[in-house]
């Protein structure tokens, strides 16, 4: 009897570890799926044409995503333009100035501001800029994105310069620097390898996004014609052509979506891999 | 004329003090980072502001019927907003259906068994996963899961569980269900890397003095570390739920845009964002965009509570645990 017992335990147990293995494996296994779709898919639809040319009106085939390329570059150049000076400074001064009731209620809106749906922040974005300027815009993209990248540049500053010792803080001090100079020449230095690799983090998270550029940057079929006008996005590009019937837009949005994927995931491996050899690594 | 010149030396004398005051840069740098600090409160402050002037001329013309209303009629001025939120509603539930046995699974494995070395590369793995943006979701989606499923899997689930009224109808791809399948992976990482964390923050003892007392594995996890660490598997969860709520893009291209309230899983639907994605930009006439809006903020409103939720979640059990 009590063998009959013991052997069924042995059984579940093994049974419930094999599965809980099985469920990562298969979770995983999605990863590479996509991976591995995207290349086959994406390399035989990319080719030099992608990158240098314009797209070709509709039912002519060929032609590339040059100024959506450059779209994406402007629009995410704005963003971080926007978006890291504010969470950066932001994120200095709940390290090293804030009082405590302050940091709470800051640190809050910053998880609530982290948590708005993109699309949330694409209409904000829409009602502030698209519409008193009548027009779409690089602009409105930017800023929308801008504002995605806020939380992130926040509580990034904020984990790498607490990670800093104090040793560090006390002797720029005691050598009579003052507090600012203590701060923007000693400790914010001291943690830059992990601030550059987050604010990297931090683009690579935004690059993709799609919802919030769909009513504010917009998107079009030639070059933009500045920073106050409309411009195509890769990502909205590979949106367009996905959901359009034509079989050659479909080639350009796996072109499209291989080079964004590549993209997105070359600055994260590369940014986490500073992250964890850094020597401040304040990963929690 | 005498007071007015007086106050204007006034205002130059407080104006060079603090210029002198500032030269030596540290009033500015804490200025700077003060401001950039209460800006982010404008900014969210903006965004509730926004969102809450904007929609109200839905709000007055429709009041609370605007959320049971089923008829969303641009055309005839008329708009109700329950197919949306029906529609997130079920494709968010069934994503978590699908992802949270995996979800729990995959972190219970990777806190719980995998050796530390193996684990960290895996969980690196996953977090890769949540990186990937929402636009190659959907791409992957129309191209690759709504045929999987139009010709494999639907006609087995319809074979056997054809009885079932979630299983009732014509499937032409484009559904609740394949929306769901598309949220359910892409929430998966966020359940995985938080549940671990959660997991590994139950203390070592509670492990072995249940391996003393002659239990196996799986019964000292099963019987003694999920229960300390439920309350953040649970916050980990919500936060999925949120992710899920605000979905947008991957839902859009696989959903099939009908507004629609019907039990069938296969039939397609609609949901609040990807409502949001399709029509804000050519919607005509301020009824309309105003409706949009107002859904804006009813998502808005259902992310912030629920991820509120996920964070009491975690910080007590992370509390808790050390």
């Amino acid at each position: 009897m009590m063998v009959e017992i013991s052997r069924q335990r042995k059984v579940v147990n093994a049974v419930m570890l094999s599965l809980s293995g099985l469920c990562t494996v298969v979770v995983i296994a999605v990863l590479f799926f996509i991976l591995g779709y995207l290349l086959w898919h994406g390399i035989s639809s990319l080719n030099l044409d992608f990158f240098t040319k314009l797209p070709k009106p509709s039912g002519e085939s060929g032609g590339g995503m040059a100024n959506a390329i450059v779209g994406s570059g402007k629009v995410l150049l704005l963003a971080t333009a926007i978006g890291v000076p504010v969470g950066f400074l932001a994120g200095v001064y709940l390290a090293e100035y804030s009082g405590k009731a302050f940091a709470f209620l800051l640190r809050y809106v910053v998880d609530l501001l982290n948590g708005v749906p993109s699309i949330v922040i694409g209409i904000v974005a829409y009602a502030v800029v698209v519409r008193p300027m009548r027009h779409y815009s690089t602009f409105a993209g930017g800023l929308a994105l801008g504002i995605m990248m806020i939380p992130i540049a926040v509580r990034t500053t904020e984990e790498f310069l607490r990670a800093i010792p104090n040793s560090l803080r006390e002797g720029a001090l005691a050598l009579g620097a003052t507090k600012a100079k203590t701060v923007f020449t000693v400790v914010v230095p001291a943690a830059i390898s992990g601030l550059v690799s987050g604010m990297m983090l931090n683009l690579a998270r935004v690059a993709g996004e799609t919802a919030p550029l769909l009513f504010t940057a917009l998107g079009n079929t030639f070059w933009s014609k500045g920073w106050l006008a409309p411009t195509a996005t890769l990502p909205v590009m590979i949106y367009n052509y996905a959901i359009a019937p034509e079989e050659d837009l479909h080639k350009q949005a796996w072109a499209a979506g291989f080079v964004l994927l590549t993209l997105v995931l070359l600055i994260n491996v590369t940014a986490r891999v500073i992250i964890a050899r850094g020597p401040a690594s304040a990963r929690r | 004329m005498a007071t007015s010149t007086l106050s204007q030396q006034d205002s130059r004398l407080a104006v060079h003090s603090l210029f002198k005051r500032a030269r030596g840069g540290d009033e500015i740098a804490y200025l700077l980072t003060l401001a950039s600090a209460v800006g982010i409160l404008v900014i969210v402050g903006l965004i509730v502001v926004e969102l809450w002037i904007n929609s109200q001329p839905t709000v007055h013309r429709f009041g609370f019927s605007f959320l049971t209303g089923t008829r969303w009629d641009p055309n005839g001025d008329h708009f109700g907003a329950l197919p949306f939120i029906y529609g997130t509603c079920v494709t968010s539930l069934l994503a978590l259906l699908i992802a949270v046995p995996f979800g729990v699974a995959a972190s219970i494995f990777l806190a719980e068994m995998a050796p530390p070395g193996i684990s960290n590369v895996l969980t690196f793995l996953i977090e890769l996963l949540a990186a990937v943006p929402s636009v190659i979701y959907g791409l992957i989606g129309i191209f690759v899961l709504v045929p999987f499923n139009r010709d494999y899997l639907v006609p087995v689930l319809t074979h056997l569980f054809g009885y079932l009224p979630i299983f009732k109808g014509d499937f032409y791809g484009v559904s609740f269900l394949s929306a769901g399948l598309v949220l359910s992976v892409m929430v998966v990482p966020f359940i995985v890397s938080v549940s671990r964390e959660v997991l590994l923050a139950v203390p070592r003892e509670q492990r072995e003095a249940s391996l003393a007392l002659g239990t196996t594995k799986w019964e000292t996890t099963w019987q003694i570390v999920i229960p300390n660490a439920s309350t953040g598997i649970i916050g980990s969860i919500f936060l999925a739920l949120a992710r899920a709520l605000g979905e947008t893009m991957a839902v859009t291209m696989v959903i099939g845009n009908t507004p629609k309230i019907t039990a069938s899983l296969l039939s397609p639907g609609y949901s609040i964002a990807a409502v949001i994605a399709n029509e804000f930009a050519e919607a005509s006439g301020s009824l309309y965009v105003s409706s949009l809006i107002f859904l804006g903020l009813v998502l808005f409103g259902l992310t912030i509570v629920i991820n509120a939720l996920a964070r009491i979640f975690v910080i007590t059990t992370q509390r808790r645990g050390s």
